[in-house]
């Protein structure tokens, strides 16, 4: 039997989990996204990764990126050092894809806040 | 002087100065928000890390997304706001608030009727930890580290040791190694982490870093830049043990060792504060103990979700649009001593309790507990607690209108152990 702590939400279900051939037997999870969690871990564990780009924009010298959607735990590194490798030269905004189908994973790199897009300072009162 | 005047003025722009501000507007107040920095978001601009809005929005969001929803709701509504403004005195009189404020265009005032203190928390620093040795650059705490790494694109350093297992230190040791830093360790005073347990895997165990528990910094060395520093065990006192020390050699130290309230506008004003929270003892629709003004989010209390910031500013907010002087019948919530704190502290029968949200930490890691509530020692309320830890906050949302209460009425809630496990 394998232990595992569920990192899908803040609750930190602690799981029990029974290898039965292909199949897993999963206790102590809170909802179904905890056997979910628990069959990726046992099979091919993913992550999210969040980091930041270089900017050519001196007011916001790096944006925040984030994956779209999960990625395999081996390859973390291999992402970071292609998010590393960017410089975003247009202003793009929360949302907008920096890197297309990062190293063929089938998800992209997308940017997480409009600094690029704000004016500076709010209208005054 | 003509001074522009609000129903309600929202001092601080962060998650809970904007749910605040958003929620006043909503029941139909005229609102200022007040802000320091040039940005409205607060410290959710340099959390670039995903998990947020899980509760409120059944999503994993980053810190900057999470903020830029309620960035984007609060200017389509046109609620007024300044930036770059420091707020340096408030006055309350008969009839309301001059709030006095600096910015670029110099010293202006403000009129309110209420006020909403959404001033945040600030971390605890070196000062406060009482480590010996000399003060070379290179020691640094958790959000000044997030704030080079993640808004400026600065590295604080190559190689470090992390004081503290509160979850920014978490975050921070997995951020500086996705970006090259070999993070030695993470070094806890206490037996037991500060931090959510998730992010102990997420951000420790699964890029091995270790969590170093009864353990803490008891020196620092190097000149102009740290050079070192010096470990020791400590024992259930958090007292050094003789003979343990062991130099780690490091260019940085970085600090996770607490967030405190900050309420130093509060305080000028003579507002309560609960020594359990550091925050404003509140009632259910947060106001303090001086009639309109209202807190909320961390600086009422540090919470762990920013889910939780913005539903009880909303509170706040809604609170505070609708607030006219009126009596203030405030009776005590006691809590039995396995609570680290509950808030509110406080229940005001002048106004409806139907659903109130009381936030509660326990004070110890208890399995199979059992909360009960009882008005005059007849329960009202119980609930089966499988899992309680400090680091996490509990909600609970009660409706205390159906209690009967009375000034008289003694309300109790308690927390009784189960065997504990382990």
């Amino acid at each position: 039997m394998t232990e595992l702590t569920c990192i899908v939400c803040p609750r930190s279900c602690k799981l029990h989990i029974t290898a039965d051939g292909d199949t897993f037997s999963v206790a102590g999870n809170g909802c179904k996204r905890g056997v979910i969690f628990a069959r990726n871990e046992m099979t091919d564990p993913k992550r999210t990764i969040s980091s930041t780009v270089a900017t050519v924009f001196p007011e916001a010298p790096v944006l925040p990126v984030r994956v779209s959607d999960e990625i395999p735990k081996g390859r973390i590194f291999d992402v970071m050092r292609k998010i590393n490798g960017t410089v975003v030269k247009t202003r793009i905004g929360r949302g907008d894809i920096v890197i297309e189908n990062v190293l063929s994973l089938g998800v992209d790199v997308i940017a997480t806040s409009n600094i690029l897009k704000e004016e500076t300072g709010e209208q005054h009162a | 002087m003509n001074k522009a005047t609000y129903d309600v003025i929202v001092i601080g722009g962060g998650p809970a100065g904007l749910a605040a501000a958003i929620s006043a507007h909503d029941n139909g107040a005229s609102v200022l928000l007040i802000e320091r920095e040039a940005r409205l978001g607060g410290i959710l601009k340099q959390c670039i890390h995903d998990g947020f809005g899980l509760l409120r929005f059944g999503e994993k969001l980053s810190g900057p997304e999470y903020a830029e929803r309620y960035i984007d709701a609060f200017r389509e509504r046109k609620i007024a706001a300044v930036t770059l403004t420091f707020v340096t005195k408030i006055e309350k009189d008969a009839v309301g608030f001059t709030v006095h404020a600096v910015n670029r265009n110099g010293v202006t005032q403000y009129r309110a009727n209420a006020l909403v203190l959404a001033t945040g928390c600030r971390e605890r620093t070196a000062k406060q930890v009482f480590i010996h040795g000399t003060r070379p650059s290179g020691v640094f705490t958790a959000g000044t580290a997030q704030h080079f790494t993640n808004l400026l694109g600065q590295m604080p350093t190559k190689r470090c040791v992390i004081l503290g297992s509160g979850d920014i230190g978490l975050i921070m040791a997995r951020r500086l190694t996705l970006e090259g830093a070999e993070v030695l360790g993470v070094y806890e005073a206490k037996p037991t982490p500060s931090g959510l347990t998730r992010n102990l895997h997420q951000c420790l165990y699964d890029y091995n870093i270790p969590l170093h528990l009864s353990h803490t910094v008891t020196r620092v060395f190097g000149v102009d830049r740290l050079e070192g520093v010096e470990i020791s065990q400590v024992d259930e006192h958090m007292t050094p043990i003789a003979g343990t020390a062991e130099r780690v050699d490091c260019d940085a130290l970085i600090l996770s060792v607490g967030l405190i309230p900050e309420n130093e506008l509060a305080q000028s004003l003579f507002v309560e504060l609960d020594p359990k929270t550091k925050g404003p003892v509140c009632d259910g629709q947060c106001m303090t103990s001086i009639d309109g003004v209202f807190s909320c989010g961390n600086a009422l209390h540090v919470n762990d979700l920013v889910d939780y910031v913005s539903e009880n500013a909303a509170v706040a907010g809604a609170a505070a649009a609708a607030y006219t002087p009126k009596q203030r019948r405030w009776i005590p919530v006691n809590i039995s001593e396995n609570f680290l704190y509950m808030v509110p502290q406080q229940l005001n029968l002048a106004r409806s309790n139907k659903k109130t949200a009381v936030y509660f930490r326990s004070r110890g890691d208890y399995n199979n507990s059992r909360l009960s509530l009882t008005v005059d020692g007849k329960e009202v309320f119980s609930k089966h607690c499988p899992f309680l830890r400090p680091p996490e906050m509990e909600k609970l949302e009660l409706d205390f209108d159906a209690m009967g209460l009375c000034e008289t009425s003694d309300i109790r809630f308690t927390l009784e152990l189960q065997a504990e496990k382990e």
